[in-house]
């Protein structure tokens, strides 16, 4: 009798310092804030916002499914926002002025990314610099280096109006209804949910997941098991370094003019989302779904706190503490 | 009546799913050494925990010079009287040994911490204590043993009428023992009440003078330890008798090839010219006092840390080792002392950490086969008698011996012939150190060859076919299981420096 009791509320207690409660949690929390903008804002009621909201947010939901990895590790990524501004620069500059085609400065963007993480994973696994100060070396680097190579101009990608411009429907198709109204289809999200269903696989099923979550949580012992651990450790950075130039192909689909010196910050977002959505600062545990959750929060508060009159600076402010709360329950559930 | 000092009485734990403390009753006298004993989970730490208010307790009563307390933070409890000298000591590495014995309550001058004073109050504490320790000196240049004597120095400090050892022991040696028992008799002669956590039965029959074991959160008893003997208190322990014997002979087949052979190993301070070899389903004993060099040469053969020259052959045949990972793929295990660091991944389950030296058998195309990682674990469990509610159980919920089970489950699958075992049963307790030895020895009569490193004598009598023993990173013993005794194994530990010193000058000189 007092033994089921006992085992009851430790099965109760397991579930509340499960993950899965976490994921629960914050799924709640975003269909309440949705019905709360909903309530309160006819306008945000609209197909046409729900369909911005998720334009708005590809590049940073790649960003957020990269850096989950190197996080995971215990290590993160600062370079990813300047990073992606200085992919994207390039690209566009290798498609305006060296006429590169779109496909091959699509390529470029992409695999400059991935260069870029195998320096940052070499600096960390392999010169065991502190992941911190090794990206904090890589974002100055790319901060300056797509100015530079840009001769401070700002690049552009194809928008609806050039030729290429199917480029940009590979995120956001327009079809033109029979009544004649044009409905954007925000086609993107599905590139996103395939990619974060990928990616979860490659988290929770696959070597490469396995060894970077023992990373974060038992370096030595894998070490000692025979594993390569500075391999999988870059490996995890490359990984973040891939889905950066992804995240600067797709913020080029979406906005098409890129800005130098934008950029910084867009990794915190990420960074901060991965973290609402309960991967472990410290590493050893996260998921790819949590951080999806946590950007689909960061941008609903994004898109939805000026329809009812608060501006970009209160949508800071309610995602600092948000991220804050978050923190805090996480430390409450785990004693 | 005796003049009692502390006494807890009905003291009830209860954290989720474990009854951690049931009823517990435990007193301490005025100078005496009362030790508490226990399988690990036992209960003990969590009743010290109790006391000195680190968690609190579900219901009992604390008695404490006669009034009743309930200590909030371990802080509370120190500023009372009652201060734990932990098994992990406590210390700041780049803070002087005075600044560490006062630091919260630094004596000041004006604006400025008054270092002069709380040097020469250091001084004073050492003398009192009759030890020999700079207070200027920095805390991490102190070996582990002069680290504990400055803990202990902190707690008469602080006033303590209560001081609790956590199996202080653990990582000095034979003469640092000496020393802290000394030290240990001195504070009893004091009049200080003395609690003492330690699995080592000899040091609890020298130096205690009562013994209360708990069993499963539960009171069992108290003796009087000049009155009782070690099989009584192991009988409590673990409600049955166990007979420590020594083997007598060596089972290793007469003619068994050699798996491997070492030849020349130096690495570092501690592995001096090192040079052994070992049989196919041999268990070699590697005996010797703490810091001898003996996990160092392990570490080193194991391609863990680097080595400075030294040959290795597996089979007769040269193995290239410069990684743990070459030394995996040449089919050697490690298992660490330290098994929360270097033995498993523990926070996660029993089957990750089975499959964890061999994950490239469990893969089914690029994804891993989890249904099958799940049943090799399993057969592992059983078979090894792991005890685990299911194989995705977090290791770190496991006890010791169990952690240390899953660990020889991960060589085992991974195909290792020879295994290194690093102090196998340290932190165990004794009704599973039983189970790991029963373990290890058909591990060898199964054709597996172990090396085993333990600072137990018992252990290496009881498992060794062969023994070979380090001091200060060179071997200076060998001998067979049926010519060897306690004291021609501590007399090879302690062989003379100067003889050590000549060897090497000779090596110095060599170009």
């Amino acid at each position: 009798m007092e033994n089921t009791m006992i085992k009851r509320k430790a099965a109760r207690i397991a579930f509340i310092r499960s993950n899965t409660f976490q994921r629960l949690l914050l799924i709640a929390v975003l269909i309440l804030l949705y019905a709360f903008f909903c309530a309160a804002s006819p306008a945000f009621r609209r197909y046409t916002t729900l369909a911005y909201i998720c334009n708005n947010m590809y590049y940073t939901l790649l960003l957020a499914i990269g850096v989950t990895f190197p996080i995971i590790t215990g290590g993160t990524d600062l370079s990813m926002g300047t990073g992606l501004i200085c992919y994207s620069l390039i690209g566009s500059y290798l498609m305006r002025m060296c006429g590169w085609p779109l496909w091959g400065a699509i390529l470029a963007t992409v695999l400059m990314g991935a260069a870029m993480g195998t320096v940052n994973g070499f600096g960390v696994a392999k010169l065991n610099i502190p992941p911190f100060i090794m990206t904090l070396g890589s974002m100055m680097f790319c901060r300056g280096m797509g100015s530079i190579l840009t001769g401070g101009m700002s690049g552009t990608w194809p928008n609806y109006l050039e030729p290429g411009a199917g480029f940009r429907k590979i995120f956001r198709l327009v079809i033109t209804a029979d009544s004649g109204q044009r409905i954007p289809i925000p086609l993107g999200m599905v590139w996103m949910v395939l990619l974060a269903v990928i990616m979860t696989a490659v988290l929770n099923h696959t070597r490469t997941g396995r060894y970077i979550i023992g990373i974060g949580s038992g370096r030595e012992a894998l070490k000692l098991s025979g594993v390569n651990v500075v391999k999988w450790n870059m490996i995890a950075y490359i990984i973040c370094g891939l889905f950066t130039g992804l995240a600067a192909v797709a913020y080029a689909g979406t906005f098409s003019n890129i800005t130098p010196g934008e950029g910084a910050g867009f990794e915190l977002n990420a960074i901060g989302a991965a973290i609402i959505g309960g991967t472990s600062m410290t590493g050893g545990s996260g998921s790819v779904f949590g951080a999806f959750l946590g950007v689909l929060l960061i941008s609903l508060l994004q898109v939805g706190l000026p329809f009812i009159g608060l501006n970009a600076n209160w949508q800071l402010l309610v995602t600092g503490c948000i991220l804050m709360g978050a923190v805090t329950i996480d430390r409450l559930r785990k004693p | 009546m005796e003049d009692v000092i502390l006494t807890m009485k009905g003291i009830d734990k209860t954290f989720p799913g474990v009854h951690a403390l049931n009823h517990v009753d435990f007193d301490v006298r005025r100078g005496e050494v009362h030790a508490l004993m226990g399988e690990n989970g036992a209960g003990k730490s969590t009743l010290m925990k109790v006391l000195t208010g680190i968690c609190a307790k579900d219901s009992g009563e604390i008695v404490f010079e006669g009034r009743t307390v309930e200590f909030r933070s371990p802080g509370e409890a120190q500023e009372a009287g009652i201060v734990i000298v932990h098994q992990e000591l406590n210390m700041i590495g780049h803070l002087t040994v005075a600044q560490n014995i006062f630091i919260g309550r630094e004596p000041k001058r004006g604006l400025f911490i008054d270092d002069a004073r709380m040097n020469k109050e250091a001084a004073k504490l050492f003398a009192q204590l009759r030890i020999d320790i700079d207070p200027k000196e920095t805390m991490s240049n102190l070996t582990v043993a002069k680290q504990q004597m400055c803990e202990i120095a902190k707690a008469i400090s602080h006033d303590a009428k209560v001081i609790i050892f956590d199996e202080p022991t653990a990582a000095l040696t034979e003469n640092e023992i000496e020393q802290l028992f000394a030290i240990i008799q001195d504070l009893r002669a004091k009049g200080y009440g003395i609690v003492y956590i330690s699995h080592r039965m000899d040091e609890i029959k020298r130096i205690t003078d009562r013994v209360t074991v708990m069993r499963d959160g539960q009171y069992i008893g108290t003796l009087i330890t000049a009155e009782c003997t070690k099989e009584d208190i192991i009988s409590m322990m673990v409600g049955r008798v166990i007979y420590e014997d020594p083997k007598t002979e060596n089972r290793c087949p007469p003619g068994a090839p050699v798996v491997l052979k070492v030849e020349h190993l130096n690495a570092g301070r501690l592995v001096r010219d090192v040079s052994f070899e070992l049989h196919q389903g041999e268990i070699l004993g590697f005996a010797g006092l703490v810091g001898a060099g003996r996990t160092e040469t392990a570490r080193a053969l194991f391609g863990a840390d680097p080595r400075d020259s030294g040959d290795i052959y597996i089979d007769g045949k040269k193995a290239e080792i410069h990684s743990p990972r070459d030394a995996v793929k040449a089919g050697i295990g490690y298992l660490s002392e330290d098994r929360k660091r270097f033995g498993a991944v523990l926070q996660k389950s029993v089957a990750e950490n089975t499959t964890l030296a061999s994950l490239q058998k469990f893969m089914k195309g690029i994804f891993i086969d989890k249904r099958r990682e799940a049943g090799t674990a399993a057969e592992h469990v059983k078979a090894l008698k792991t005890k685990t509610p299911d194989v995705e159980q977090p290791v770190k919920n496991l006890s010791g011996g169990n952690q240390q089970k899953v660990i020889i489950a991960k060589w085992l699958v991974s195909d290792a012939r020879i295994m290194i075992f690093d102090e196998p049963t340290r932190g165990i307790d004794v009704g599973a150190k039983q189970e790991i030895y029963e373990l290890m020895a058909k591990l060898a009569e199964t054709g597996k060859s172990i090396i085993m490193i333990s600072s137990e004598l018992a252990e290496i009598l009881r498992l060794s076919d062969r023994i070979i023993v380090m001091c200060e990173g060179r071997i200076t013993g060998e001998m067979d299981i049926a010519d060897a005794t306690q004291e021609k194994i501590m007399a090879a530990a302690t062989r003379e420096i100067d003889q050590q010193r000549q060897a090497g000058a000779k090596e110095g000189s060599r170009p």
